[in-house]
C-alpha cells in the first residue's frame, strides 16, 4: 500500500520498506535516532530525497496537500490554531462517533483549547486526523499522555481502522503497545532502518 | 513667503541642549554619551549633505539624477528595515524582500502624487518627487519592517500549529492565513493610529514646517491631509507586498514550512 523507496533526510540514509493494507509497523530506536524525522519525511513535511508511493502512485504526482490528507502525520506534540476546539474540525458530525469512542465528552468541541488536558489534546488530535479517513496514519507516540485504560480504548479504535483496510506506522516508546498493535518492527540505528524479527508471524497481509 | 533665516549661531545654541542629555548620561552612568555624540554628528553631516544634494538636484532638473537619488533612498531604507528585525531570511532574501516591497509601494504612490495632485512641471521635478518619496518611504519602511518582523517571529513561534494544519492536508496559504493577517495588521496599525492622533496630539512635521515657512495654516493643512493619504496608501501597498513575498519564501512548492530559510541575529 505504502512503498518507501530510498528516502533520505539528514541522518536517515536510503530508507526503503513497504507497509501493506491492514498492517501496522512499529518504529523503534533511541531518542534522536530519527523516528519522528522518518514520519515527517513520509508526510513530506521536510525536504527529503527518494520517493514514496501510495497504491503505486508517487507522491510527486499529486499536490502535497492531497498527499498529506491521505497519509496523515499525527505528531507527538499536537498543534492548535483556533481558540475553540470546534474550529479544528470541518465536519463536526463526523467527529461525534469517534469522540464518544475515545471517551471524550460530546460538548468538548465547544470548549476553548486552553481548557484541554494533555491527554484530551492527544485524543482530539487523533480524532481530527481520523475524520479525514486517511489511508495511512503516521502516529508519533499517540498515547503517551493517556492512562493505560484510555490508551487501550484508543488502540481499539486504531485496530478497527486497520481492520477497515488502513495502514499505520507507529512510533511508540511502549514495547507492549507496539506488540499489541504492530505486526512488524523496524529499528532505526545510525541512520539505517533495520527490519527486526517478530515474536508472532501471523500479521502482514494486504 | 516670509520666514526667518537661521544663522549658524542659532544652531550652535540649540546644540547646547545636547549638554543636558550628556550630563544626564554622565551623572546616571547611562553609557550613552559616546553614542549620543556620534548620533548627533551623523545627523548634522547627513542632513547637511542632503541639503547640498537637493540643492544640486533642483538646479540640474535631470530625470536620471532624480531616479538615482530615489533608488539610493530606497536602498538605505531596505538596509534599515532589515536591521530592525530579530529574525530574517538567510542570504540576500531579507534585504531583497524588504527593499522590493518598499520600492514598489513608495515609487507607485509617489509617481501617482507627482503626476496627479501636484501638477508639477514634470514627473521628475525633484522639488516635489524627492521630499514626497522621503515621507512616504519613511512610513512604508516602518510598516514593512514591523510586519516582516511579526510574520517571521510568529511563524517561528507558531511552527507546531502551522505544521498541524499542513499535516492535515491544508495548503500553505491556509496554514499561514492567521499569521499573515496578524502581520498585516501589525504593519498598518501605526499609520491608522497616526491618522487619528494627528492634529490633537501631534502636529506633523511637514505641516509645522510649512507654517514656519510662512504658508497659510489652512493651505498647510491641505498638504498634510494629502500626505497622510499618500502615506496610508504606501504603507498598505508595502505591507501587502512584503507579506506576499515573505510568505512565498517561507513555504515551498510542496507546501512545507521552511523555517530553515530563517536566521536569527
Amino acid at each position: 500500500m505504502l512503498d518507501i523507496e530510498n528516502v533520505s533526510c539528514l541522518s536517515l540514509r536510503n530508507v526503503s520498506f513497504s507497509v501493506g493494507s491492514r498492517e501496522c509497523v512499529a518504529v523503534t530506536g533511541k531518542s534522536g535516532a530519527g523516528k519522528s524525522l522518518l514520519l515527517r519525511s513520509l508526510a513530506d513535511l521536510d525536504p527529503n530525497d527518494g520517493d514514496v508511493k501510495l497504491d503505486g502512485q508517487s507522491r510527486n504526482a499529486m499536490a502535497a496537500p492531497d498527499w498529506r490528507s491521505q497519509v496523515v502525520y499525527v505528531p507527538a506534540e499536537s498543534g492548535w490554531w483556533a481558540d475553540d476546539v470546534g474550529g479544528h474540525f470541518d465536519d463536526r458530525e463526523a467527529a461525534t462517533g469517534l469522540l464518544h469512542r475515545m471517551q471524550l465528552p460530546a460538548d468538548c468541541l465547544d470548549w476553548p483549547v486552553s481548557r484541554l488536558s494533555t491527554g484530551e489534546r492527544q485524543r482530539l488530535a487523533l480524532v481530527r486526523a481520523m475524520v479525514l479517513a486517511p489511508k495511512v496514519m503516521l502516529l508519533d507516540e499517540p498515547t503517551s499522555g493517556l492512562d493505560p485504560d484510555t490508551a487501550l480504548r484508543a488502540e481499539a479504535v486504531l485496530h478497527e481502522r486497520l481492520a477497515d483496510g488502513g495502514a499505520i506506522i507507529l512510533v511508540s516508546h511502549d514495547p507492549a503497545q507496539a506488540e499489541r498493535l504492530a505486526s512488524r518492527r523496524l529499528h532505526i540505528e545510525g541512520g539505517d532502518v533495520i527490519e527486526m524479527p517478530t515474536s508472532r508471524d501471523e500479521g502482514g497481509g494486504g | 513667503m516670509n520666514y526667518i533665516d537661521l544663522d549658524y549661531w542659532d544652531l550652535a545654541l540649540a546644540a547646547s541642549l545636547l549638554l543636558v542629555n550628556a550630563s544626564l548620561s554622565i551623572i546616571f552612568q547611562l553609557g550613552l554619551a559616546r553614542r549620543l555624540v556620534i548620533a548627533a554628528a551623523r545627523m548634522v553631516v547627513q542632513l547637511t549633505m542632503v541639503g547640498l544634494v537637493l540643492k544640486a538636484l533642483f538646479a540640474i532638473q535631470s530625470p536620471w539624477l532624480t531616479v538615482l537619488a530615489a533608488l539610493i533612498m530606497v536602498m538605505f531604507a531596505g538596509r534599515e528595515a532589515v536591521a530592525r528585525q530579530d529574525r530574517s531570511f538567510t542570504g540576500y532574501w531579507s534585504y531583497g524582500i524588504g527593499t522590493t516591497s518598499m520600492c514598489v509601494a513608495a515609487l507607485i504612490v509617489t509617481l501617482f502624487a507627482v503626476t496627479t495632485q501636484f501638477e508639477a512641471r514634470s514627473w521628475f521635478d525633484p522639488r516635489y518627487a524627492i521630499p514626497l518619496l522621503g515621507m512616504i518611504l519613511g512610513n512604508t519602511m516602518n510598516g514593512v519592517s514591523l510586519c516582516l518582523d511579526r510574520l517571521l517571529s510568529a511563524s517561528h513561534g507558531g511552527r507546531v500549529a502551522i505544521e498541524a494544519r499542513l499535516a492535515l492536508g491544508a495548503d500553505a496559504s491556509t496554514a499561514l492565513s492567521s499569521i499573515r493577517r496578524e502581520a498585516m495588521r501589525t504593519g498598518m496599525v501605526p499609520t491608522v493610529n497616526a491618522m487619528s492622533a494627528t492634529g490633537l496630539v501631534s502636529l506633523p512635521g511637514m505641516m509645522t514646517g510649512q507654517i514656519l515657512a510662512g504658508v497659510e495654516p489652512v493651505e498647510a493643512v491641505k498638504y498634510q491631509i494629502l500626505v497622510m493619504f499618500l502615506i496610508g496608501g504606501g504603507t498598505a501597498l508595502g505591507v501587502f507586498a512584503a507579506v506576499f513575498f515573505a510568505s512565498h519564501r517561507l513555504t515551498d512548492a510542496r507546501h512545507r514550512l521552511r523555517l530553515d530559510r530563517l536566521t536569527t541575529k
